[in-house]
């Protein structure tokens, strides 16, 4: 682990990733709907203004000509805040989706950990609608270096469509220089032997300086990083929950139908033994307003919060 | 274009257009379901289009030079399966298949089935966009075609529309062109009684930036020169309304909501064919 690095947001990460990636790849276009200073799309639009497009504050339409774009054979990051892009559900749906074509909906400002601007705009809802949507590849990275290799993946690999779930909030690094990214993996971040932290997103920081508190007071934690929530990884998770008591999964979202729920909808298929699974994130209540700190403290998913559920869960 | 050859073209597609009305009429009466009025009145554009106009290979659909046509009023796609059939992009022992489990002729149309119909549509509202996408794409790679998009009048009132219609003037898409299926009716009753204020539809269309063109939709000479017309590159995009007749050649179809979403039954279908022929 790396505590040398500047805390960066993913946002600022994938700005960053984009403008690299698309010095050698010219099919890579980018859209936004009036918020590329917020996204961070404008770090591609600046180097590539002709392959970016401002679509003024037209969410549904900017999805649309996203996937007319990649139907012609273009790579179209579609860029806005999660929740703005989640409200045009339908549009995802058929003109992306099932069109197949070939575009990454990038949201941003996911979760309470937005802070400030309250409910009407954090994304709390979007992977669970994403994730419903046949051959969605639904993506949430906990640091920089995670979003970085993602974004090349998506370039160059990943030929479904895709949602990318990103933070405005910085976020501390917690891979390596080097880290060899594993498409549809879990990624272990931590041994342990009595419980697992399974986050992704946000929390994934505040879930490892959870995990070395438990073990101070004897407890053995696992910490994983969900970064692919959509394909799931059966087989990491099936491990995992053959190995410890119990399973915590931690969300900025809401808990209803998160990654908490796809973690839960597997295990709860094993035929084997197999760990408890209890659901922590966003309690199926609204968000509000607050500085991003305040809300993870009240939310329980900060670090603090986040050792003590586990202790509530395991006694 | 001279004048016989014109006037030849036009007998043409007026006795194909016959035949596919019929054709039409039969493949929803065999699924028991489907939309007959909003088909008829869009069949004389389509196959005007398909027949005189479109750059395509039907024997490879995702050619990357081809026009584009996009079938954004997806509830009228017998009306593009019919042509598409006419052209040879599949077997016309298909058409009978539509509706059916496993069929690529699915309700309304999905690319993934059948690639021509270039993106799946029927959620009304969409196509303009997905359109507007595939023209950006092209002057960016610097190919000459054009992609055309077929919408409903009833179609128009969903918001994206006008979000699409916003954008395209901004890009200056001199490469993508509108038709609105004018035909004054929708499911729960005429546009007029629906949604009154979406004429003066011409004035709306202009106000955003298009040029437009009204013509009577069911005229092959004015669809022919609504096309040409359609062809100028001089930064704009374009609009064809076409004023038509929902369930148009066959007089008892021909009404705005009778037979929007209801197929004929055997009996009908029979009158409508015995119609059809006689009315050479």
């Amino acid at each position: 682990m790396s505590t040398s690095v500047k805390p960066v947001a993913t946002r600022q990460a994938f700005g960053e990733a984009l403008a690299a990636v698309g010095a050698d790849h010219p099919d890579v276009v980018a859209l936004d709907a009036d918020l590329s200073k917020s996204t961070k799309s404008e770090l591609f639009g600046k180097k590539f203004p002709e392959r970016f497009f401002q679509m003024g504050i037209a969410e549904q339409n900017m999805i649309g000509v996203a996937a007319g774009l990649a139907l012609s054979g273009k790579i179209a990051f579609c860029c806005s805040f999660a929740c703005f892009l989640a409200g045009r559900f339908e549009t995802i749906k058929i003109s992306v989706a099932y069109a197949g074509a070939r575009v990454r909906l990038v949201g941003t400002h996911a979760g309470v950990g937005i802070g400030e601007d309250g409910y009407s705009q954090m994304g709390l809802e979007d992977i669970a609608l994403m994730r419903t949507l046949p051959e969605m590849v639904v993506l949430q990275p906990s640091d920089d270096v995670e979003t970085h290799a993602m974004i090349r993946w998506l370039v160059t690999d990943c030929k479904q469509p895709a949602y990318l779930r990103l933070t405005r909030q910085n976020l501390r690094r917690l891979h390596p220089e080097g880290w060899v990214y594993q498409p549809g993996k879990l990624d272990v971040l931590r041994e342990g032997t009595d419980v697992a932290i399974i986050a992704s997103g946000g929390p994934v920081m505040n879930a490892m300086d959870a995990a070395i508190a438990l073990e101070a007071e004897g407890l053995s934690v696992a910490v994983a990083n969900l970064s692919s929530i959509k394909p799931i990884d059966h087989e990491g998770l099936c491990a995992l929950a053959g190995k410890v008591k119990l399973i915590v999964t931690v969300e900025d979202h809401n808990v209803m139908g998160g990654m908490g729920s796809a973690v839960a909808e597997v295990i709860a298929e094993m035929r084997a033994n197999h760990a408890r699974v209890y659901r922590h994130g966003v309690l199926d209540v609204f968000g509000e307003s607050g500085t991003p700190e305040s809300l993870y403290a009240k939310h329980r998913l900060d670090s603090a919060g986040i050792a003590a559920v586990v202790r509530e869960q395991i006694a | 274009m001279t004048a016989t050859s014109r006037a030849d073209t036009i007998a043409s597609l007026s006795q194909r257009t016959r035949a596919m009305r019929g054709t039409i009429l039969e493949m929803i009466t065999a699924a028991a379901s489907g939309h007959p009025g909003g088909s008829l009145s869009a069949i004389d554009f389509i196959a005007t289009l398909f027949f005189t106009r479109l750059r395509h290979d039907p024997k490879n659909p995702t050619w990357g030079d081809r026009d584009r046509f996009v079938l954004s009023k997806g509830h009228a796609v017998p009306a593009l399966y019919v042509t598409l059939a006419a052209r040879g992009y599949f077997d016309e022992a298909l058409l009978p298949t539509l509706r059916q489990l496993d069929s690529p002729l699915q309700g309304h149309p999905v690319n993934r089935f059948m690639p021509a119909c270039e993106a799946p549509t029927g959620s009304l509202g969409q196509g303009l966009s997905v359109a507007q996408g595939m023209a950006l794409a092209g002057r960016m790679d610097r190919k000459d075609y054009t992609t055309y998009c077929m919408m409903g009048d009833g179609e128009i009132q969903e918001g994206q529309v006008w979000e699409a219609l916003m954008s395209a003037a901004k890009f200056g898409l001199d490469n993508l062109v509108a038709i609105v299926d004018w035909n004054g009716g929708q499911i729960d009753g005429s546009i007029a009684e629906v949604m009154p204020s979406l004429e003066p539809v011409v004035q709306k269309f202009t106000a955003f930036g298009w040029d437009v063109r009204e013509i009577n939709g069911h005229d092959f000479g004015e669809i022919l020169d609504a096309i040409a017309w359609s062809d100028s590159r001089n930064g704009k995009p374009k609009c064809i309304v076409a004023r038509t007749v929902k369930g148009k050649g066959v007089s008892f179809v021909e009404h705005p909501t009778k037979y929007h979403g209801a197929a004929l039954t055997q009996e009908e279908l029979g009158r409508a064919l015995a119609e059809l022929k006689e009315s050479k």
